[in-house]
């Protein structure tokens, strides 16, 4: 069934001007991001570990997230929409103290990071573990049962590793810092080869 | 992932997925050169409620629901900032802004009500059925506008 009214007078849709709709998108999702009606804000940062997506949240970096080791994009944006808050907008300005700080460490000018941290998403024993691990300096090591002591229970040097395995902001809490008794590598959140990429970068060859 | 808790989508595909249709939209009713700050203002209003859009929705009538109301707002407020004059033109003779079709100028000529469901059905591609969710009207009605608006706009064009 044709209704008149739907045919007989074809109004032309107006010229979209799709670069016009993307640039107002962009500004948008910036300002969004920087009065803080966005509650997550994200970047992708490119870096010699591959590609990474950092969030970040009025009060700082919460995520840094191995793009392929967490699924892809989409995948990470998801989980940070479910755990977080779905108001996650694009926005490469609030990230880009992030992207100097790693650009500056990648390439040798910088042991440690000055970025703001939002520990929201580790809580209680984790985030003891997680808080201890961002003092190790740059270019040591540590093992799992000394972070289990820092952070109060010296005999959950296991409880320890998973909580590490669960470092919601990897490089920049540096986990990779952590290794078994007697130099043993153990898993990494984004794969063994990065974190031997990651000690090597320091200077740690565990050869 | 169980079907039953669906994941929220996030903000930043929404705005991906609606953008080009919303800027269409609010650049039919308002025009180029103000949709801007209309489309700033729906997505804003957009993100603020974004959290209690439940899944499943119609997300499109969604967003053009609330990119209609601002472009109400906004021509409201030009109307009251607009200077009276003693003539009034029946039909709009001003050449388009660069880049905007006649037929649109035309279109924003017309009442409001026949402005909004011709906007929302040939520029939000959207049925009647949706122009009439996004306008908190009857289907009856939305097609009623829509024809009503067809009718103005023929005859200007018969009269050319």
């Amino acid at each position: 069934m044709t209704r008149p009214d739907d045919e007989d007078f074809p109004v032309p849709a107006p010229t979209l001007d799709r670069s016009a709709a993307a640039a107002a998108a962009a500004r948008f999702a910036a300002s969004a991001a920087a009065s803080g009606a966005a509650d997550l804000a994200y970047a992708q940062i490119d870096s010699p570990v591959g590609r990474l997506v950092a969030a970040a949240t009025p009060v700082g970096l919460v995520t840094l997230s191995y793009e392929d080791f967490r699924g892809g994009l989409d995948a990470v944006l998801e989980e940070l929409a479910a755990k977080v808050s779905p108001r996650i907008v694009a926005a490469p300005a609030r990230l880009e103290q992030t992207r100097r700080e790693l650009d500056e460490y990648f390439a040798g000018r910088r042991t440690h990071f000055d970025v703001p941290l939002d520990w929201s998403l580790s809580r209680d024993f984790t985030r003891r573990i997680l808080q201890a691990t961002a003092e190790i300096p740059f270019g040591a090591t540590a093992t799992y049962g000394a972070m289990a002591t820092a952070a109060g229970n010296a005999r959950a040097s296991r409880a320890a590793g998973r909580a590490l395995g669960s470092n919601p902001i990897p490089i920049i809490v540096p986990c990779h810092r952590v290794i078994g008794t007697s130099g043993r590598l153990t898993g990494y959140t984004g794969g063994i080869e990065r974190k031997i990429k990651l000690l090597e970068i320091e200077g740690i060859s565990l050869g | 992932m169980p079907a039953a808790t669906p994941t929220p989508v996030p903000f930043q595909r929404f705005l991906d997925a609606h953008r080009d249709l919303v800027w269409r939209y609010l650049a039919g009713m308002v025009g180029a050169v103000d949709a801007d700050d209309c489309f700033q203002e729906t997505f804003l209003a957009a993100l603020r409620a974004y959290p209690e859009l439940r899944p499943g929705s119609n997300e499109r009538a969604w967003v053009l629901t609330i990119a209609h109301r601002k472009a109400l707002d906004h021509l409201r407020g030009r109307g009251r900032r607009a200077v009276p004059t003693d003539t009034v033109p029946d039909v709009p003779h001003h050449d388009p802004p660069p880049g905007e079709d006649a037929i649109w100028v035309r279109v924003r000529a017309l009442p409001p009500k026949q402005r909004a469901a011709l906007t929302l059905r040939y520029a939000g591609d959207l049925t009647h059925a949706e122009v009439a969710l996004a306008l908190g009207t009857s289907e009856e009605a939305a097609r009623r506008s829509a024809h009503e608006g067809l009718k103005t706009l023929r005859a200007q064009e018969a009269a050319r």
